[in-house]
């Protein structure tokens, strides 16, 4: 029933005037008296010699591509859940084999050391 | 026609209800949560302000109002200013599935207590809650600081990886339940034969403590704001109330989080003198009783939030990592493994 998510997007168009709100009356209120140390950076104290690098360790790269992978085959079971009662003992099987597929990737990833932090 | 007027005055009102609950909640939880802590370490925390302390968020959110706001020189201010409210308005969204009591019989038609009842709520649920990463990792990026960069990218990643073991230990509870609706899900609790799933799934109710913990990083999780080494990680260019957006989305979150805990794992609304079935009865008192009921159990989850936080140390990165990538996530498996044999078999 497409009526039942009519309460979702009402939320939604509320949930998202009130954070606006929130983020303009930021703007709004207060005193705003900026001088050039104020608006530095922070930096432990220091004076900041360089904007950072917007580089970093490709360890988050391979944790997001992995999330993505193993997130998508978390989300193929949600079907499947809801239906094994009428699949019964078959449908337990043929999950089990596909589990046993991504244990291969999954023992795979764990010798090669991208879970090692 | 008149029965679209019916739902969009009905949930219009039930939103402005579940904003309202969740910023109450919101102010009253960081007060409780500085007094239960305060009485951990032996001394008051906020008392002074009003009796017992009960005006002490009303200042706070006055001062975090009135006091400057600064963007440092080189954040994109666009995306500066916009991660924020997403990160609340994914906060609110969040609970919009969550049944807080049984239906009510009001102005001729049973009306469900939770704002949306659809029927996969818990895929809804998991999908609002990942976006909240959004809002950490675009606030932490656009702030061009480096603890902020650094703490953005750690909570993307501790968040994602959580979310798996978190996905499949909800799993668990679906098969059991054979549905993805909240509602059926206490029903399913109560049917005969059954109990409270805390107890058929005790590895289950284990994996969404800890992925809860991790996914609004909390302690001993919080590494996102580990304020001896990364200040106050994403937030750390944030001040006022745009600070305080974050605060309230992670406050909103815990509150979704012991939400769920207490539909999926404790019952639900139902409790003494609340009984299963509802619709026997058109007095609403009863109704009200599963309500408090409600409320006891996620306010019960609550404290246990701040108690682990009074409790324990802050765990290591490079430990969180592997415990939620070598530990959680085939204990997750397993555990539905053993469920869905169970259930296949019965």
């Amino acid at each position: 029933m497409l009526t039942d998510y009519v309460p979702i997007l009402i939320l939604s168009l509320l949930a998202g005037g009130f954070a606006a709100t929130n983020v303009i009356a930021t703007l709004i209120t207060g005193p705003y008296r900026p001088t050039r140390e104020k608006l530095s950076p922070y930096e432990s104290g220091m004076t900041e010699i360089q904007p950072p690098k917007q580089r970093f360790p490709v360890k988050f790269y391979v944790i997001a591509m992995l999330f993505l992978l193993f997130d998508i085959e978390g989300v193929s079971f949600y079907p499947w859940a809801i239906i094994l009662k009428a699949l019964r003992f078959p449908g337990f099987i043929e999950m089990l084999i596909f589990l046993a597929f991504l244990a291969v990737g999954y023992i795979f990833i764990w010798k090669k050391g991208a879970l090692d932090w | 026609m008149s029965a679209w007027i019916d739902i969009i005055v009905e949930s219009v009102i039930k939103s402005i209800v579940v904003i309202l609950f969740l910023l109450a909640g919101f102010g009253y939880i960081t007060l409780w949560e500085r007094q239960i802590l305060g009485r951990l370490q032996t001394r008051y925390g906020p008392i002074r302000v009003g009796p017992l302390g009960l005006f002490q968020p009303l200042a706070d959110g006055l001062k975090l109002l009135l006091k400057e706001q600064i963007s440092p020189r080189n954040v994109k201010l666009g995306i500066y200013l916009s991660a924020p409210a997403l990160s609340l308005f994914v906060a609110l969204m969040a609970f919009a599935i969550i049944p807080v009591g049984p239906p009510i019989y009001l102005f001729g038609k049973w009306r469900d207590l939770a704002l949306a009842n659809v029927n996969i709520g818990l895929l809804y649920l998991l999908a609002i809650l990942s976006l909240g990463v959004y809002g950490i990792v675009l606030g932490a990026w656009s702030s061009a600081n480096r603890y902020s960069l650094l703490g953005g990218l750690r909570s993307g990643a501790q968040m994602i990886s959580y979310e798996l073991a978190l996905g499949l230990a909800l799993l668990a509870v679906v098969l059991l339940a054979g549905t993805l609706s909240p509602m059926g899900i206490v029903e399913a609790q109560h049917r005969p034969g059954m109990t409270w799933f805390v107890f058929l799934q005790p590895i289950g109710f284990f994996l969404l403590v800890v992925g809860g913990f991790a996914e609004t990083n909390r302690a001993p999780f919080d590494l996102v704001e580990a304020e001896q080494e990364l200040i106050g990680g994403y937030f750390t260019e944030y001040g006022g109330m745009r600070w305080g957006l974050f605060m309230m989305a992670e406050y909103m979150n815990m509150m979704t989080v012991s939400a769920l805990v207490a539909t999926l794992f404790l019952g639900g609304w139902v409790g003494i003198g609340t009984g299963i079935i509802w619709n026997v009865t058109t007095a609403p008192w009863r109704q009200l009783i599963g309500v408090a009921w409600f409320l006891l159990k996620m306010g019960l989850f609550i404290f246990f939030y701040i108690w682990v936080r009074a409790t324990l140390p802050r765990i290591r990165y490079d430990q969180l990592m592997e415990f939620g990538w070598k530990i959680l996530l085939p204990l997750a498996v397993v555990n539905l493994l053993l469920t869905a044999l169970f259930v296949s078999l019965s």
